[in-house]
């Protein structure tokens, strides 16, 4: 049976190393597989993160080869296998050991976000036409590898000024709904950092879950913050109308 | 803000684990982007070979005070900010130049090893928000193309159609397309808008938005023809203004 190598780093905090496994080559075999067979018979004491297996959970997220990916959904035979496959955990989060990280940081810019609030007296009643951009944004799996990818958070580490593709995605979802009355346009310029963003478009380019992050969730946004804080034009309407600023 | 360093994932510029090639997808862009940077320049300072009846030159029009009553220099250099700040501050081109020419980053997942960051939150990349503005500026600039283009079936014998015709009906519909499906008018026409059906003219806007959805989809593919489209458009009229080539009447 052939075989491939597996250079899986081993390691916490204090300091690690990326460790070879030989692996049997097995057809339909995603990354996971491997790592769970080296799991299984070479290293019981291999730490990492996984739940579904399917795609959906959004636990397996890691470096395979350098790319942020769902270490369940990358396929063995769409990898060069003549040379080790480097498996590494995600860069932009705090290491706790092997291939898990701490991503609880992402738990509390969540909590930033002000939830759904109903307009008062609002019907409840949807149309289709309005609830379809939203519907993209809910395919979301937190797998956070659009965190890992943003070189806001991966080169700059400005955790405590933006706060990544993933929540201008949940801000979007909010802010595009049709019944929803609160604005966060204020809280994504000032809190969330937004500007930080300079559409580079990798958090798009890694989403397992294809949404568009970039076009539909933050270059709406960016443009709803200059509508509020940039745009004269529109600020000179909005004051006509006696419509505060949120 | 993880020690990344612990996992042994190295830092610093160009440092990656990726294996591709990650560097060639940012090479089309310097070369094609340089290109036409550097001849846009030359064209915009040379002055002369814009018009040859009834074509100018999509980098001269409208024309401005071209027998130098009071501006003395290229009447290109009155008008080239207007299209040049729209493609500048493109959120296409934003992502191409910030990638390729900025190298923040230069790819993802690869290294900047730049210490200092402020994204689009202070000058000059702030101004990236006047965005729309440069719009309402394109705008007027596709109306005097188009101009333009009717005005190429009208030579000094009467009604024709010439190659530099068709050059520059098929550039004026690459531009329209381009200025058309832009991010900016895509949030004015609908996007802004959080309820459709319950918004004044909620459906009409929500088909323009949908239709302007649907071209920006391929804004990038646009982006590129149409800069590439401005340029041939330009050349081949200066061919035929000095004289080099001759220009083919079809009709």
């Amino acid at each position: 049976m052939a075989e491939v190598t597996l250079r899986i780093f081993r390691g916490d905090q204090k300091g690690g190393q990326h460790v070879d496994y030989k692996v049997p080559l097995v057809p339909g075999m995603v990354v996971l597989d491997a790592v769970h067979s080296v799991q299984g018979h070479q290293a019981p004491d291999l730490a990492v993160r996984w739940n579904c297996k399917a795609g959906k959970c959004g636990s397996c997220s890691a470096e395979v080869n350098g790319k942020p990916r769902l270490m369940c959904k990358t396929r063995m035979d769409a990898l060069p296998t003549d040379r080790p496959i480097i498996v590494s955990p995600m860069k932009s989060f705090p290491l706790i050991k092997d291939l898990a990280t701490d991503v609880s940081w992402n738990y509390k810019v969540n909590k930033m976000i002000p939830p759904f609030q109903p307009r008062p007296g609002v019907e409840w009643k949807m149309d289709q036409r309005d609830v379809d951009r939203v519907q993209e944004f809910r395919k979301c799996i937190e797998c956070f590898l659009c965190q890992d990818v943003c070189h806001v958070l991966r080169e700059h580490g400005k955790m405590d000024e933006f706060g990544g593709p993933r929540f201008f995605v949940r801000s979007a979802s909010l802010e595009m709904h049709p019944l929803d009355g609160a604005s966060r346009t204020r809280l994504l310029r000032e809190k969330l950092g937004i500007g930080y963003c300079n559409i580079t478009k990798c958090c798009t380019e890694v989403c397992p879950e294809e949404i568009h992050i970039t076009d539909n969730a933050i270059i709406p946004l960016k443009e709803r913050v200059v509508d509020q804080f940039y745009d004269p034009l529109t600020m000179l309407v909005r004051k006509i109308r006696g419509a505060s600023t949120p | 803000m993880a020690d990344s360093d612990a996992a042994g994932i190295p830092r610093g510029f160009g440092k990656t684990e990726r294996e591709d090639a990650w560097w060639i997808e940012n090479l089309p862009f310097i070369i094609v982007l340089g290109a036409f940077a550097i001849y846009t320049t030359w064209r915009a300072f040379e002055g002369k070979f814009y018009w040859t009846d009834p074509y100018l030159s999509p980098f001269y029009s409208p024309l401005i005070d071209p027998e130098h009553h009071w501006w003395p220099f290229s009447p290109a250099i009155l008008i080239l900010g207007g299209p040049l700040g729209f493609r500048l501050t493109c959120y296409y081109y934003r992502k191409a130049y910030y990638r390729a020419f900025l190298l923040d980053p230069p790819s993802c997942a690869v290294g900047e090893g730049r210490k200092h960051y402020h994204g689009e939150t202070s000058f000059p990349f702030i101004l990236q928000n006047v965005h729309r503005y440069f719009f309402y500026i394109a705008v007027i600039f596709v109306a005097f193309l188009w101009y333009d283009a009717i005005r190429a079936f009208f030579f000094p014998q009467g009604f024709g159609v010439g190659v530099g015709t068709l050059v520059m009906l098929l550039n004026i519909v690459l531009l329209s397309i381009y200025t058309f499906s832009c991010h900016s008018l895509r949030h004015l026409a609908g996007g802004k808008l959080d309820c459709f059906s319950c918004s004044t003219f909620g459906p009409v806007r929500h088909t323009a938005w949908r239709g302007i959805t649907r071209l920006n989809e391929n804004h990038m593919f646009w982006a590129w023809a149409s800069m590439i489209s401005v340029g041939l458009t330009d050349l081949y009229i200066r061919l035929v203004a000095c004289g080099a080539i001759k220009d083919i009447r079809l009709l």
